[in-house]
């Protein structure tokens, strides 16, 4: 860890901030009542964090599942999906089993939905052991599946009687996630998503597969000689960041809207690649990355409604954001103070991979 | 089979082309674009965003000068200046180019949303604008079939035609092609035949753009005649997908495109027929489907040009 690697993502977040008044500017608004009411909005009152720690709840999720991918040299964009599949699971097992206690029936329908989410990714993993396909465009594909596929299954299979409204029924009290505060939208998943944060740096860094996993997405032709089986890792991996995405469809299904609906995610799954690539694919930063993001969705309302600035002006900044990071390359001509961060612990270490 | 009910087959079956070129164009379009892009190495996801912005560039040339026209040649200078950023943030700034086009496709629907908004109101109806509308040939449109089903099209379905057929010549048959090819295949031996590798990427890079600016000025001005959020509704991702379906040639690509758009196609005709299938939803998966299958070896492995993916860094 070293000084570039939080510069870099503060400068991108600065620039992004001052296109994004720009742009406020010429559309005719005031960027500073805009950006006042947005930092109000996420971060005013108790109401505000608490909406701004929920809104970055799926982006965890969604966030980690890029980022576990991305170490192991896998693309994931289909967070998405695995989302609505394991949204889907969670409500198949939530709403339809009666008769649990709560101690397993919660249990039961997050890992329905880690289950689920897993194997959606799975599949993709598959495509690519067995017919060499590449992963972008089948995570792709399979996120326009599995949307259709909920929606099919809400609209049919699965809606509420009588079926006037395309919806499944509600999830029973026995399987919903409990509010972490009264009058709050906060549940127990925004914990759940620090846990699995917490898991997957022990994954990444304090396994052999784990370590196998950095290996072949550091250099697979390293991976290969060291003996390391390929497509067992990419099963493995798209199943865990499968899972992860799928985690982020349950918190939803479970923690606040206790049933399935048509198109319930507004993008969860490809803004987490956004977060996972500003938190440098770290656990720590991507948390942080996702709680950036939920602030600028909780603001984001506020400044709607008082400086009239609409709210997509927040998919503008996200994207620049993205941008500005990924072109480190640009910010690395200027050169920065060498400090480095690293902790030792007894003998010197070179740099862990 | 009585002779009126095969005259009824017949104009049916016509209706269904013709409604099939309409939603395959878009696609045809972004991907004919994204065929010069790949085969110089570069993967432009962001593809999806560049239509959407190419969508409501059409839709206000066309509402701010008045002719459609030149609202077609507003989306190809959008095209062009989204294909010359994308360029420079994936060659010269060295990004990974599917973080800069997931980017994109944040970009483009943040961005239009905003500017929609801003031009034409939140809630008013949409604002009238000169549109493409569907002009019969002469004696051609008159023909069983083929007249319905090939020649009764707006004029930049017409243009469309005719740019494709370009295309393929370009790629296969002419010295760019060449250097586009062989760009991508091994940007180092390009480079010491004297090919300058980044001047080419950009150029591609901009072309590629503005086929897909064209495609998504064509949803909104030819097959409808206003613009609506998110209007692409991932377009732009078949659009890739047909690319690998069509192993990157241009030949290919149509036959994918013509596919996926008789998916939805299909998939609209029997909405109507609901009588029959209640379960609209799962025919419109029909193209992701056939996508995944088609990468599943249905179409023999699909190997793309090797320098696929990575900025060209001269030593």
């Amino acid at each position: 860890m070293n000084l570039r690697s939080v510069v870099i993502p503060l400068v991108a977040i600065i620039l992004a901030l001052i296109i994004g008044a720009l742009i406020i500017k010429l559309l005719g608004m005031d960027p500073v009542l805009a950006y006042t009411n947005l930092a109000i909005g996420a971060f005013g009152n108790i109401y505000g964090i608490s909406n701004t720690l929920t809104q970055a709840t799926p982006l965890i999720f969604t966030g980690l599942s890029f980022a576990l991918a991305r170490r192991a040299g896998l693309l994931n964009i289909g967070a998405e999906g695995q989302l609505y599949i394991g949204g889907l699971c969670s409500v198949l097992t939530g709403a339809f089993i009666h008769g649990l206690p709560m101690i397993i029936h919660l249990p039961l329908a997050l890992l329905a939905g880690f289950v689920g989410g897993g194997f959606w990714g799975w599949i993709a993993g598959w495509l690519k052991v067995k017919f060499g396909s590449n992963e972008i465009i089948t995570t792709v594909m399979l996120n326009y599946i599995a949307i259709y596929l909920v929606s099919y299954m809400v609209s049919g299979p699965i809606i509420e009687p009588p079926g006037d409204l395309p919806q499944s029924p509600p999830v029973l009290p026995s399987a919903q996630l409990p509010y972490l505060g009264s009058g709050t939208q906060l549940h127990l998943g925004f914990v759940l998503a620090l846990i699995m944060a917490g898991l997957y740096c022990i994954f990444m860094w304090h396994t052999r597969k784990g370590y196998e996993a950095r290996v072949v997405g550091f250099n697979p032709d390293a991976g290969a000689y060291a003996g390391i089986n390929r497509n067992q890792l990419i099963y493995l991996i798209m199943f865990l960041a499968g899972g992860l995405a799928g985690l982020g469809g349950s918190g939803e299904i479970l923690g606040i809207q206790h049933r399935l609906y048509q198109n319930f995610s507004p993008g969860y799954g490809y803004d987490g690649i956004a977060v996972a690539l500003l938190g440098l694919n770290t656990p720590i930063g991507t948390v942080l990355a996702a709680i950036l993001f939920g602030a600028l969705r909780s603001g984001g309302n506020l400044m709607q409604v008082v400086a009239k600035v609409p709210l997509d002006l927040v998919y503008v900044i996200e994207a620049l954001v993205i941008i500005f990071v990924a072109s480190e390359y640009l910010f690395r001509r200027v050169k920065l103070p060498k400090l480095n961060f690293r902790f030792r612990r007894g003998i010197e270490r070179s740099e862990p991979l | 089979m009585s002779v009126v009910s095969l005259s009824s087959f017949i104009a049916a079956s016509a209706n269904f082309v013709n409604s099939d070129i309409q939603t395959a164009m878009p696609i045809l379009l972004a991907a004919t674009g994204l065929i010069f892009n790949e085969r110089t190495g570069v993967v432009n996801i962001g593809v999806e965003g560049v239509m959407l912005m190419g969508a409501l560039a059409g839709v206000a040339g066309s509402f701010l000068l008045g002719n459609v026209w030149l609202g077609v040649l507003v989306a190809i200078a959008a095209g062009g200046i989204l294909g010359l950023i994308f360029t420079f943030f994936v060659e010269t700034a060295r990004a990974d180019q599917v973080v800069v086009g997931m980017a994109f496709n944040l970009l483009g629907l943040g961005l239009t949303t905003m500017l929609n908004r801003a031009m034409f109101g939140l809630n008013t109806t949409p604002p009238r604008i000169d549109s493409f509308h569907p002009v019969s040939i002469p004696f051609l449109s008159k023909l069983p079939f083929f007249g319905t089903a090939f020649f009764t099209h707006t004029y930049l379905t017409y243009l469309a035609f005719l740019v494709i057929p370009l295309v393929s010549f370009i790629v296969f048959k002419t010295n760019i092609g060449l250097v586009l090819r062989s760009v991508g295949e091994h940007p180092r031996a390009a480079d010491t035949v004297g090919i300058n590798v980044v001047r080419v990427r950009y150029l591609a890079g901009m072309v590629s753009c503005m086929f897909g600016a064209v495609g998504g000025a064509y949803l909104s001005l030819s097959q409808l005649n206003f613009f609506t959020e998110n209007m692409t509704a991932g377009r732009g991702f078949i659009a890739l997908a047909a690319v690998v379906f069509g192993k990157w040639s241009p030949a290919g690509v149509l036959g994918a495109a013509i596919l996926f758009g008789a998916g939805s196609a299909l998939s609209y005709q029997l909405q109507t027929l609901n009588s029959y299938i209640s379960s609209s939803q799962l025919l419109l998966t029909l193209p992701y489907v056939l996508t995944l299958l088609g990468l599943a070896g249905f179409v023999g492995k699909a190997v793309g040009p090797a320098a696929s993916g990575k900025p060209y860094i001269k030593e």
